[in-house]
């Protein structure tokens, strides 16, 4: 899984490439959390599942766990590009209280 | 027409992506959707992991997680069924019926969401777990591919 970044008007844009599972999920919460460290100073964080391939109910733990870390810098965390396959999965999860669906 | 296949992999998270790509592969002579598809793959991911992460905890013992399928067509009406069965021969699970309750997890700190039974379950339009203490457990799943949605 790859993370690309994009930081406008103080909102970082954090793209999610590839395929999110319990394998590649602990590299991708070690490069995350690396980017809320370096962010942090934005006001809010949109992450963009659009080239996300594929994710199951690990993405859920994931997103939870950034959504906490920026929230710790008061950064406001949003969810965007979600394809149906990803929706489906986090309205299960309710996730979408916590960080908005764009 | 009908096919059958098993699979013996290690209970690896390597295997996970493997384990999802081989069930969707297997299935495609049922012509399944792209979102029917989609639904196979989370669903056999959530319980190919479930055997790696919580299947065996005992240091040194044998890590096999075994994948059976098969899948049936009635050439008449199109309508096909995928069957899955995903079991492991680890420590099982005391309480199934609370390790399939929504957020239920027993690894709190590690941004588990609780949610793999849950998803297996909405996914499939048939789902079943057995487990025992010390044997192992055995999910079972069933897709019907082709057919209208009640």
């Amino acid at each position: 899984m790859q993370l690309i970044t994009n930081c406008q008007n103080k909102t970082v844009y954090i793209t999610l490439r590839g395929e999110l599972d319990e394998h590649t999920a602990s590299r991708a919460r070690k490069d995350a959390d690396k980017l809320v460290e370096q962010y942090a100073s934005c006001e809010s964080a949109v992450f963009d599942l659009r080239e996300m391939s594929f994710m199951d109910s690990t993405g859920i733990g994931f997103l939870i766990g950034r959504y906490k870390a920026f929230s710790r810098y008061g950064v406001v965390c949003y969810i965007g590009g979600v394809t149906p396959a990803t929706d489906r999965i986090l309205s299960m999860s309710g996730i979408y209280a916590l960080m908005p669906k764009l | 027409m009908s096919n059958y296949m098993k699979l013996e992999l290690s209970a690896l998270s390597e295997n996970e992506s493997f384990a999802r790509s081989v069930v969707a592969g297997f299935c495609l002579p049922l012509n399944p959707t792209l979102t029917e598809l989609s639904d196979i793959k989370t669903a056999v991911s959530e319980a190919v992991t479930n055997c790696v992460v919580h299947g065996y905890k005992r240091k040194g013992e044998d890590k096999t997680i075994t994948l059976e399928c098969s899948i049936r067509k009635d050439e008449e009406n199109g309508v096909g069924e995928l069957h899955i069965v995903v079991c492991d021969n680890g420590c099982g699970i005391e309480d199934v019926e609370r390790a399939k309750t929504p957020f239920f997890t027993t690894l709190e700190g590690e941004e588990r969401s609780g949610m793999g039974f849950t998803i297996m379950q909405a996914f499939m339009h048939e789902f079943s777990v057995e487990s025992e203490v010390g044997k192992g457990t055995r999910v079972t799943m069933v897709k019907r591919i082709g057919a209208q949605e009640e």
